[in-house]
């Protein structure tokens, strides 16, 4: 739902690093979103083209959006499970309910490549 | 053609806000809870109740988020109780330098429970740390029960869950079994209460848990 003020954010910091290391048009902005987090990726890409549409320095840019699944650690055996679509937060292992979400609420610029 | 790395957080600034208002919080031994659900669910009635039945038990405040208008916080008002109001205009959640900024909007005097009404969205409320101590979810029968497996997020992060309008079970295909096992498997952890916000059912067996939680914050 705020998908396109994460855009806007995302574009905020790429603009303020590429004029500090003078780069001038970038070809590829990269994220990571955990499943768990609330950011759709269909959405932040539907974002991201209105975005680049009116900003001259990603009239060039690709969005790239690595997806993390939902991986928790096991409080009782340390074991790990990872939760599918169902969200199931049981143990594969001893079945404790005491789980620890250790990945996929990421929500990050990993990287941009540009000239 | 270079790669620049980067790593940040999008929601960075508002984690940083969050962390501010929990150390500003703590400092005063506050308990504060982030109040969430969909629109119409019933959680300033049940604020309405709580106050009436808590009758003057704690010293409260409430900060009320709505998208426009201050018709929540008339009707919290009215009970007596310390509140302020945040319109978003438009935005769907509430995030931590608006609680801030309320905050210190809110009346002088004692505080030993905050209550923030969150934006009436199951959806993104839950990824925005306000910095509270933990979150509430309230959910009523006339929505159907499959809402924990259809929003997991925002059931898993919670620590309570307040199954409202539970006087009108009788007229509708709620199942509470369904709704059990569901949250179970989410967030087996979670307290749940079943309350009515206008018969006034469950909510002293609801105030007593909050008064304890105050309790034990206060220790």
């Amino acid at each position: 739902m705020h998908e396109l003020s994460l855009m806007q954010s995302v574009t905020e910091l790429v603009k303020e690093s590429a004029l500090q290391n003078n780069i001038h048009k970038i070809s590829k902005v990269k994220l990571v979103v955990g499943k768990f987090s609330m950011a759709l990726p269909d959405s932040l890409q539907f974002a991201f083209a209105a975005i680049a549409a009116v900003e001259p320095l990603l009239e060039a840019a690709v969005l790239e959006i690595e997806l993390r699944s939902v991986i928790c650690r096991c409080l009782e055996c340390n074991i790990r499970t990872e939760i599918d679509e169902n969200y199931s937060f049981i143990c594969s292992n001893c079945a404790s309910v005491s789980l620890e979400i250790i990945q996929g609420r990421e929500l990050y610029l990993d990287y941009y490549e540009g000239e | 053609m270079v790669q620049v790395r980067m790593e940040s957080n999008l929601l960075g600034t508002n984690d940083l806000l969050a962390r501010n208002n929990r150390r500003n919080f703590a400092r005063r031994r506050l308990l504060v809870i982030n109040l969430m659900s969909s629109p119409g669910s019933g959680k300033t009635t049940i604020l309405e109740k709580t106050i009436e039945n808590l009758n003057g038990k704690l010293n409260l405040g409430v900060i009320e988020g709505d998208l426009y208008t201050d018709r929540d916080a008339q009707r919290i008002e009215q009970k007596g109780v310390k509140v302020v109001q945040i319109n978003t205009e438009g935005a769907c959640h509430l995030d931590a330098g608006m609680v801030d900024k309320a905050f210190h909007n809110l009346p002088d005097g004692p505080l030993e429970l905050l209550f923030i009404e969150n934006v009436g969205n199951l959806v993104c409320p839950a990824e925005f740390d306000l910095g509270e101590d933990y979150k509430a979810v309230v959910m009523s029968t006339t929505e159907g029960n499959d809402k924990p497996v259809k929003y997991p997020l925002i059931f898993r992060e919670a620590k309570v869950v307040l199954l409202n309008k539970i006087d009108l079970l009788p007229y509708t295909n709620f199942s509470l079994q369904q709704f059990r096992e569901d949250l179970a498997q989410i967030n087996p952890m979670a307290s749940v209460f079943y309350i009515s916000g206008r018969t006034g059912e469950g909510i002293s067996e609801w105030n007593d848990w909050l008064l304890e939680e105050v309790r034990s914050k206060r220790a």
